[in-house]
């Protein structure tokens, strides 16, 4: 692979607190290698920023390798930035051309409020977790693996919509700040498998009444969420969401 | 000092005996007791869960912005369970047998075999919370083969299977949250641990978004905070894993063991250039399939596609041929080293190998070719097939290297090179996991206790969740028992004043020092030394050196370190700092260890100290044992030994070949 250096123009948002307001800042970035991440593309910025007796620009990271869900960057109008199924951190400068400028965002949703620059809080999707995404076993309860076998179709579906991050690109690409497909890989996760029956109509049922109070807009069907899903959940897992969510309204005693 | 609490009995006997033998609390006494987790990978996630469905108020903490990123999620290849589901001569005593001989004779026998011993309920556990581990088309569960073992016992999830057992214990960990039995405190760091009358009694953390300290007391605090390979600056590890919380344990007064004991991984992305933040692991399960291999050679600029078959090296298969590929890491790391070293490594840096799947691809090309009846496939239709096949076992990981490097693997060999990944000592525990200091815990790889001087692989998530799962929630409540009858401190006690106070006049200290360097820059110096003098060989000289020039790293930290920003706000640069500091204590003690084991084992290699074909020479006659140190004052400390007794197992010298 042919590398080059670039420079770079940054127009980042810089915000202090949740309370105050923000705006967009200016940043020159030079000798940027086409080989660095996006995020070492920041960690470069940053250190010129504290050799100028500047504050840095704080950032959610942590694995680096595009599973942990902690990076959440709105790089020129995407989250995740222009590369299709991937995260910001596995963004590669290679991606962009010398003399480029970059708009820098965080997720804009009110579930998820600005902690300090690009960084937000993310607590609200925990939450919705609490209110159903889990199976009631206790630890011990368990029969052995093999007892109940789970035909390879039904668990390579409920793997696919199991691998979501949580990053909340979903929510930051969707005009209404709908968190339905973070919702609904939960649910298309555990409704897929056998142990996850027992609890299907009160789980949907409740996690979808946890997303509402989270201030999450509704669906309409965009597919924005889709197209941006670093783990490329399918948009499917929305209809099957509604499908369950219907049955549960429909069936339930409750 | 140290009594490792071994159960008496038959090794097979032990564990049963103990959980028929060890003190109860009964319910009601559980909801008075108060238990503090500090970290939620799969250790700290799994021991919350469970302690909170047993009733006890749990307090978890972790420095994410939610307990479903610990980096215990970036695992990828799989966990052993000896389940023996392929038929293939695999028991509970393999399973042991494989992991203390992995471990290079220097783990404990009795934890070894408890870990393997409630591995199989690890997978019914797992599979009950809907983990979606891979099946075969009759709908049962899947295996592959690992490093260092010659059955097929990994139960995986494609190249994800850390992010499916976490995200198992952080559903488990968020219901325990929902009924009320887990308080969860997100983007929180333990800074201290308090001690009142000797005894672990609380922990002074640090909000991270406010800035602020704050005291919690519990009647037991669990550490469950990971591994120091940061120390490192590279490492496999997310940015945020550090140390801190263990060495804040260490310096009152918990004993640290094998310290140098590090897992140096063979398979990752190599180092591109100066601005590199992380390393980044290919799964070890590659290594089934990927051929590993340099040219004959040496300096060979040819692409990899030019080089003819009879002019490659395949070293591990030439040197190793009962395992071939699959010998485990340390091994495999520095056999890598060794031909890099002499000169026939590739690429630009020529600090790579390769691993070619071609061999791979067209061998499942023909299965593919031969179950659709295509016997006259051309070579084109057979590769086309065969990369369907490739693509369905490593897909993502295959992906995950082209975006990296831009190369693309289904056509050109990946070249890799060993980075660190893991890290087998830390925090010495007796057999109930408590730390030298009284209800101080240490779970996970936090600990020291299963992997001796060299992990197998999948067999960190193994340990991380039998601690959780199934250890801890007997052996805290046969300590917990007499503890009935001691009520809740209430964190205006001294202690806690005293210890709250330690921490802020340290963190005022840093952002005091006003200097001119950035953290950063000092945490890429510290790994460095670490890695050129205390990293996959070392020698006495290089650690001498390494010893002096890390505590002269220390003071230009603390005289010229710059951290920008206010205490009391959402300060990154502060955090990274105060566990730099931290860091570059434990370098210290890494190179004092390292120096002090006059021998090579597992992932401890002193250059001093091989066979005459170059494997490591290990001196059981004045090695065996644990090297636990003891914290006394700055730069000091004093060694304590818990020798190790093989009752069952006749080490031998490791043979792979």
């Amino acid at each position: 692979m042919e590398h080059y250096n670039m420079n770079l123009n940054l127009k980042v948002w810089r915000q202090k607190n949740c309370k105050s307001k923000g705006e967009f800042k200016l940043y020159r970035v030079e000798n940027i290698s086409s080989e660095m991440s996006f995020l070492e593309m920041f960690d470069v910025l940053n250190e010129q920023l504290i050799r100028d007796g500047d504050d840095p620009i704080t950032f959610d990271h942590d694995c680096r390798e595009g599973i942990c869900g902690a990076c959440s960057m709105y790089i020129n109008g995407k989250p995740h930035g222009p590369w299709q199924a991937n995260t910001t951190c596995q963004l590669h400068m290679r991606a962009f051309n010398d003399g480029d400028t970059i708009v820098v965002e965080p997720w804009r949703a009110d579930a998820f409020p600005v902690i300090k620059d690009l960084m937000v809080d993310r607590s609200a999707f925990d939450r919705i977790i609490q209110a159903g995404g889990y199976i009631s076993v206790n630890t011990g309860n368990a029969v052995d693996g093999n007892a109940i076998p789970i035909p390879k179709d039904d668990a390579d579906a409920s793997f696919a919509a199991a691998m979501c991050i949580g990053c909340g690109a979903c929510v930051a690409a969707c005009k209404n700040s709908s968190a339905m497909l973070f919702l609904s890989a939960k649910v298309s996760h555990l409704a897929l498998l056998p142990q996850g029956a027992p609890e299907r109509k009160s789980r949907v049922m409740n996690m979808v009444a946890q997303m509402d109070k989270e201030g999450f807009g509704s669906c309409t069907n965009t597919g924005a969420c889709e197209a941006t899903c670093p783990k490329e959940i399918s948009i499917t897992n929305i209809a099957r969401l509604n499908k369950e969510y219907l049955g549960a309204g429909f069936t339930s005693d409750k | 000092m140290l009594d490792a609490k071994i159960p008496a009995g038959t090794l097979d006997e032990k564990w049963t005996e103990y959980k028929g033998h060890c003190k109860l609390v009964n319910p009601a006494n559980k909801r008075k007791l108060e238990v503090i987790v500090v970290g939620t990978g799969l250790a700290g996630a799994s021991a919350a869960a469970s302690l909170g469905e047993l009733g006890y108020k749990v307090k978890a903490f972790c420095f994410q912005d939610s307990p479903r990123r610990a980096h215990s999620i970036a695992a990828q290849g799989g966990i052993n369970a000896a389940k023996n589901y392929q038929n293939d001569g695999d028991s509970v005593f393999r399973l042991f047998y494989d992991t203390i001989k992995g471990g290079d004779y220097r783990a404990r026998e009795a934890n070894v075999h408890r870990l393997a011993e409630v591995s199989a309920n690890i997978i019914d556990q797992c599979v009950a919370q809907g983990v979606p581990f891979a099946r075969e088309y009759g709908g049962l569960l899947s295996n592959r083969s690992f490093g260092g073992t010659q059955v097929q016992r990994t139960f995986y999830a494609a190249g994800q299977t850390g992010q499916q057992l976490l995200i198992g214990a952080y559903q488990a960990l968020e219901r325990q949250v929902a009924l009320g039995n887990v308080k969860m405190y997100s983007r929180h760091e333990m800074h201290e641990i308090v001690k009142i009358d000797g005894k672990a009694r609380g922990i002074i953390a640090r909000d991270l978004v406010t800035g602020k300290l704050e005291r919690h007391f519990g009647h037991a605090v669990l550490l469950c905070s990971g591994g120091y390979g940061n120390v490192f600056y590279l490492s496999t590890n997310a940015m945020g894993s550090n140390v801190t919380a263990a060495w804040k344990a260490h310096k009152k007064g918990a004993a640290f063991a094998n310290p140098c004991f590090t897992q140096i991984h063979p398979t990752c992305i190599p180092v591109s250039g100066d601005h590199q933040s992380k390393l980044t692991l290919m799964s070890e399960s590659l290594r089934n399939d990927g051929r590993i291999w340099v040219p004959k050679q040496k300096g060979d600029n040819r692409k990899a596609n030019e080089i003819p078959e009879e002019e490659r090296d395949y070293y591990l298969e030439r040197r190793y041929p009962a395992f071939g590929n699959l010998v485990p890491r340390d091994v495999a790391s520095r056999a890598a080293k060794e031909r890099c070293d002499e000169g026939y490594g590739v690429g630009t840096s020529k600090q790579a190998v390769y691993l070619d799947f071609s061999a791979a691809i067209i061998r499942y090309g023909k299965i593919e070719a031969s179950k659709e009846g295509k016997d006259n496939a051309s070579q084109e239709e057979i590769i086309a097939m065969g990369k369907e096949v490739v693509k369905e076992k490593y897909g993502n990981l295959f992906d995950m290297y082209e975006k990296i490097t831009g190369e693309n693997p289904y056509e050109v060999p990946m070249r890799i090179y060993p980075a660190v990944h893991y890290t087998m000592g830390g925090l010495w525990v007796d057999y109930e996991l408590q730390t030298s200091v009284p209800g101080l815990y240490a779970l996970g790889e936090a600990n020291f206790s299963d992997h001796g001087a060299n992990r197998l692989g999948a067999s960190a998530l193994m340990q991380g969740l039998a601690d959780g799962y199934f250890v801890i929630p007997y052996t805290l409540g046969n300590n917990l028992a007499d503890e009935i009858y001691a009520k809740a401190v209430e964190t205006s006690h001294p202690a806690f004043e005293e210890a709250e106070k330690e921490v802020a006049d340290r963190i005022h200290q840093l952002m005091n020092i006003k200097g001119k360097q950035s953290v950063e820059s000092f945490h890429k110096r510290l790994g460095k030394i670490i890695w050129d003098k205390c990293g996959m060989a070392r020698n006495e000289q290089g650690l001498k050196q390494a010893i002096a020039e890390v505590q002269a790293l220390k003071k230009e930290f603390w005289s010229d370190v710059r951290i920008p920003g206010e205490i009391e706000e959402m300060n990154p640069e502060l955090d990274k700092a105060i566990r730099v500091a931290d860091f570059i204590e434990l370098g210290e003690l890494m190179c004092i260890d390292a120096l002090n084991r006059n021998e090579s084992c597992g992932g401890h290699f002193r250059e001093e100290y091989q066979t005459p074909d170059g494997e490591a020479l290990r001196d059981d006659a004045n090695y065996m044992y644990v090297a636990a140190w003891e914290y006394a004052g700055e730069s000091k400390w004093n060694l304590h030994k818990e020798p190790l007794n093989y009752e069952v197992i006749k080490p031998t010298q490791r043979n792979y070949k």
